[in-house]
């Protein structure tokens, strides 16, 4: 998902000598009792140190994701599609800061983790490095892209560490709204003329295999599930994720009279789940190790608004601190 | 203190940080209701914080009233100490009115 980036291999992190036996014992019956870990809590320095990196990964993403649906801010068909998207837009940096200030809790400074995500060593999202090229993409990116968040963020709301789980709890009761302006898109388009039709089926063509990826690697290659299944900070696996997905959205396709671009897809009655397609998994893989359509693109605009920013920030900074001066005398 | 050192710590303090100092927002959802932890923000000022506590923490009608405090300045239980702290609460269940034992014909007790 928004963390596709942990399932990565990594280098065996060393235990830490504070890790004692009896203590990650003690730590696994608060998980196993369902109890939630707060900032000064003890905790493994694994369990910490994977939060830091899920929650970066997860707070990034909303950030670069303001940066597709950006695109089209200024195109926007009417007044009313503007307002909203804007309102959208707004919404994403708001879920991002929610969750740098999550992850400040745990003892790293947001201004690291930005430092990191602008030179290209922290990852986020695959699906942000796609680009947004008719109106009908805003339609699948709420339709689908949001869909498939809601899909991961929804577990994550029972997450053990209780700032990260809180934070999911406000981006989930704002989410909503984004897959539903999304779906309202689609909906006008495969209303109205042919034209508008095509391009609604052009954008779930080039959307669909993207946003499944969106859940990461298969169970069978993901790297870090089992330990996070264990801490329940994962809830449910990749793949069982992506299921659930697949069986919420290909009927909303459906009544949307558009068709999934899987040749493979099928419902079976037996289990009551769809079957699809093999992802392409080396596409995947490419996007996540930055060759994809947008990747440098993006960075770029990350790095330029911060860059540009500087001198307000500073600006800033030194009233501040005139202020503080004045009030001292 | 001279004021040129109370300067100095101030002005570390600020610039100490590569970029603002963090502040926890409290908003209160409607009156009759105290203030509640919602999270954190980074702003260069107090002002600051305050623009952006409501543009983070209300844009859907959240609340009616915000404080926000340096989180510097907020003083903390250590975890450590809860046996110590909140412990000895536990043994004292004289203190809740299920305790004693009063007769059914007794009213309005």
């Amino acid at each position: 998902m928004y963390t596709q980036g942990l399932d990565q291999k990594q280098k065996k992190s060393v235990a830490d000598p504070g890790d004692s036996p009896e203590r990650l014992a003690a730590f696994q019956a608060r998980i196993d009792a369902d109890e939630k870990i707060e900032p000064k809590d003890w905790m493994p320095s694994a369990y910490r140190k994977t939060l830091i990196r899920q929650m970066s990964q997860h707070a990034h993403s909303e950030i670069v994701g303001m940066l597709p649906e950006g695109n089209w801010i200024s195109r926007a068909p009417t007044l009313r599609r503007k307002a909203i998207l804007l309102a959208k837009v707004q919404d994403e940096a708001g879920h991002g800061l929610y969750i740098y200030g999550g992850t400040e809790t745990l003892g790293v400074s947001r201004d690291d983790l930005v430092a990191d995500l602008l030179s290209g060593k922290a990852k986020y999202s695959s699906i942000f490095n796609y680009p947004t090229v008719t109106w009908a993409d805003v339609g699948a990116i709420g339709w689908l892209v949001d869909g498939a968040a809601i899909m991961n963020q929804i577990p994550l709301c029972r997450c053990s560490y209780g700032p990260y789980s809180r934070a999911m709890i406000r981006v989930c009761k704002e989410e909503s709204f984004h897959q539903r302006q999304g779906y309202e898109i689609m909906l006008e388009l495969c209303r109205g003329t042919d034209e508008q039709k095509r391009m609604a089926q052009d954008a779930l063509n080039r959307w669909w295999w993207p946003s499944l990826m969106m859940f990461g690697p298969s169970d069978k290659t993901s790297e870090h599930s089992a330990q996070s299944m264990a801490w329940k900070i994962k809830r449910f696996s990749n793949d069982e994720l992506r299921q659930k997905y697949v069986d919420a959205t290909v009927p909303q396709a459906d009544y949307l009279g558009l068709r999934m671009p899987d040749e493979k897809l099928v419902f079976d009655e037996k289990t009551g789940h769809y079957e699809f397609g093999e992802i392409d998994w080396q596409e995947f893989f490419e996007v996540l190790k930055g060759n994809g359509k947008c990747n440098r693109e993006r960075l770029e605009a990350r790095n330029r608004a911060h860059d540009e920013g500087r001198w307000v920030r500073e600006a800033a900074r030194a009233y501040a601190e005139k202020q503080a001066a004045k009030d001292a005398a | 203190m001279p004021r040129n050192k109370l300067q100095k710590t101030q002005r570390e303090e600020i610039m100490s940080k590569q970029g603002w100092p963090l502040y926890e927002v409290f908003i209160r959802a409607r009156a009759g209701l105290s203030h509640r932890h919602v999270g954190s923000i980074h702003a260069a000022d107090k002002t600051m914080a305050l623009d952006h506590a409501r543009d983070l923490y209300t844009r859907r009608n959240e609340g009616i009233s915000i404080w926000v405090v340096k989180s510097a300045d907020i003083i903390a239980s250590d975890p450590i100490d809860s046996d110590a702290l909140f412990g000895p609460a536990a043994d004292k269940i004289y203190r809740h009115p299920t305790f004693y034992k009063i007769p059914d014909d007794v009213e309005n007790i």
